[in-house]
C-alpha cells in the first residue's frame, strides 16, 4: 500500500493528488467504523497527541479530539489562554516542554501564518496544522472535498464556487489547492476588497456577480465573514454585504439547477446564508462536520504510521 | 523459490463440502448463526461455504458478513508501510448470535485475536467459533485453535501456504511455497 509522501500535514500545498486519494480511501473505512455501535479502534494505543490551540476554536478542536480518541490515542489539550505563553514563553519552548512529556504528534492552531512549518523545522514530532492565520487549514479543505465527492461522486470536473472573504480565509486557500489538485474548476466571488490581487495565478476564476457565479457552479462554498480579522472596513455594511453576496432560498430557487451548499462554520445566520438555506436538503453543512472526524482520523492514522 | 501443490481443486471441493456439512450439523437452519469471513482472504472461503449450504443443502437465508481487522492488529507501525484496510460489511445484528469466523489459513493466531476484538464493536455474540481451511500446526503465538479445520499442515517458518481461489486467482489450488 502506498503511504503519505509527507511526515507532517502543514498544508495542502505540500500534498500530492495520490496523498489526497489515500486519505479519502482511509477516511471511507473510518466512516464505516463510526457507524458501528462501538466507534473506537485500538490502532493508536501507543501514541500521544497534544492539541495546542493558540487561537479559539470549538468545532475543529472537538473534531480532532474526537478523532484522536476514536483511534485510542492519549490526548492532552492546551490553550494559550490559560498558559505560560501569557508569561512570555516562546512557541518552541512551549512545544518542547510538551514534547518532553513524550508526545508523538502535535495538532496546532496558531494565529500566525507559517507557524506549523516553523515548528516542524525545530521540533521532533509529527505536526498537523489545524489552521495557521490566513494561510492554510488543510483538514478543513480535505473534509470539504471529501463531502463533495460523497455528494457528487467525484471532485474532478466539478465547478466549485467559493463565496465571501477570500482575502482572510485559510479555508479558501486550502480549498483552492485541494480542488485544483483534484481537477475541479474553481471560481471565487466576493467584494473586490476581499479578493486577493493576482488570485488568478492560482488557476482560479473571479466573478463579481453572485447570480452568474451560482448559475455556473455545481457547489457553492459560503465562507464566514470573519469580523475578528476585519480590522478595517472592507464593505460598507453587513446588510449591504448580505444583499450582494448572501444566499437565500428565493435566489437558489430562481437558478436553472440545484446546487450543493457548503459552509465551513460557524455560520452567521442571515449574513452569508439564510436559515432556510442552511437547513435545506441542498445543504451538506452537517455532513461536512460528520466527515471531519473521519478525515482527521485518516490523517492522524496515516501520519502516525510513519512515526518510528 | 519452489512450490508444491498441497491441495488440488478436487481435494478443495471435497473439503469444502465436508466443512459445510460439519457447520450444518452444529447450526442446523442457521437461524441464530452468522458467518463472518475475515478480510482479505477469508471472504472467498466464506462465500463458497455459504453457496454450498444454500444451493446443495437447501439452507434458508444465511447472514454472511465480512470483517476487516486492520485497525485492531497489534503490528500497526511495526511494518515499513501503513496497513491497508479492507471493507467491513456486517449489515445484520450479531448480538446473542453464534458467530463463525472463517479464514483461509490459521498461522500465528494474531489475526483471529484481532478479529475477536473487532467483532466486539458490533455487539456481544453468544458464542464465537473458528473455521479454517488450512491449520498450520506448531506455529501459534497465541492459544487459539479452530473448531473446524480443512487440513492440518506442518510447515516450517521459511515456508508459506498460498491459497488460490477461482474467483480471484483463476484456479482453486493450495501451494506450499519454499522461499
Amino acid at each position: 500500500m502506498s503511504e503519505l509522501s509527507v511526515n507532517h500535514l502543514l498544508g495542502i500545498k505540500y500534498l500530492k493528488e495520490t496523498d489526497i486519494q489515500l486519505i479519502f480511501e482511509t477516511a471511507d473505512h473510518f466512516k464505516e467504523v463510526l457507524s458501528r455501535s462501538i466507534k473506537k479502534v485500538p490502532s493508536l494505543r501507543d501514541i500521544t497527541i497534544a492539541n495546542i490551540f493558540f487561537e479559539n476554536s470549538t468545532r475543529t478542536r472537538l473534531s480532532f479530539e474526537l478523532a484522536e480518541k476514536r483511534l485510542s490515542a492519549d490526548v492532552v489539550n492546551f490553550s494559550s489562554g490559560q498558559s505560560s505563553v501569557k508569561k512570555g514563553e516562546t512557541l518552541i519552548d512551549t512545544v518542547n516542554n510538551i514534547l518532553s512529556m513524550k508526545v508523538d504528534m502535535v495538532v496546532m492552531r496558531h494565529p500566525n501564518p507559517g507557524a506549523g512549518i516553523f515548528l516542524s523545522n525545530h521540533v521532533k514530532a509529527a505536526i498537523v496544522n489545524a489552521g495557521d492565520g490566513a494561510h492554510e487549514h488543510p483538514t478543513q479543505a480535505l473534509l470539504d472535498s471529501f463531502s463533495i465527492r460523497e455528494r457528487l461522486g467525484d471532485v474532478s470536473g466539478k465547478n466549485v464556487l467559493i463565496v465571501g472573504d477570500i482575502l482572510h480565509s485559510r479555508v479558501a486557500l486550502s480549498n483552492i489547492f485541494a480542488l485544483k489538485l483534484q481537477g475541479a474548476n474553481v471560481k471565487v466571488c466576493g467584494p473586490k476588497t476581499l479578493i486577493p490581487k493576482h488570485i488568478e495565478s492560482l488557476g482560479v476564476g473571479v466573478e463579481s456577480n453572485l447570480r452568474k457565479a451560482l448559475n455556473w457552479c455545481d457547489v457553492a462554498n459560503m465562507l464566514r465573514i470573519q469580523n475578528e480579522r476585519l480590522d478595517i472596513s472592507y464593505f460598507p455594511t453587513t446588510r449591504e454585504y448580505t444583499q450582494q453576496y448572501g444566499v437565500n432560498k428565493a435566489l437558489l430557487n430562481s437558478l436553472d439547477k440545484e446546487i450543493v451548499i457548503m459552509h465551513p462554520g460557524p455560520i452567521n445566520r442571515g449574513v452569508e446564508i439564510t436559515s432556510d438555506v442552511a437547513d435545506s436538503k441542498q445543504s451538506i453543512i452537517l455532513n461536512q462536520v460528520e466527515n471531519g472526524v473521519a478525515i482527521r482520523m485518516a490523517v492522524i492514522y496515516l501520519l502516525a504510521s510513519k512515526i518510528k | 523459490m519452489s512450490q508444491k501443490v498441497l491441495l488440488s481443486s478436487k481435494e478443495i471441493n471435497i473439503i469444502l463440502h465436508r466443512l459445510a456439512c460439519q457447520l450444518l450439523e452444529n447450526h442446523l437452519n442457521f437461524k441464530d448463526t452468522v458467518l463472518i469471513g475475515i478480510q482479505p482472504r477469508g471472504i472467498f472461503l466464506a462465500v463458497r461455504l455459504a453457496k454450498i449450504l444454500k444451493e446443495e443443502y437447501g439452507v434458508g437465508p444465511i447472514d454472511l458478513g465480512f470483517l476487516d481487522i486492520t485497525f485492531y492488529r497489534d503490528d500497526f507501525r511495526r511494518g515499513d508501510k501503513p496497513l491497508e484496510a479492507n471493507k467491513t460489511k456486517i449489515d445484520f445484528p450479531i448480538e446473542d448470535k453464534n458467530v463463525v469466523f472463517i479464514d483461509d489459513v490459521l498461522y500465528t493466531g494474531r489475526s483471529i485475536r484481532a478479529a475477536l476484538t473487532a467483532i466486539q464493536s458490533f455487539g456481544r455474540p453468544k458464542e464465537i467459533e473458528l473455521l479454517t481451511l488450512i491449520d498450520r500446526r506448531f506455529s501459534r503465538h497465541l492459544p487459539i485453535q479452530p473448531n473446524y479445520r480443512g487440513r492440518q499442515v506442518d510447515a516450517i517458518n521459511g515456508e508459506k501456504v498460498k491459497v488460490m481461489w477461482k474467483e480471484n486467482d483463476g484456479e482453486d489450488v493450495i501451494y506450499l511455497v519454499k522461499t
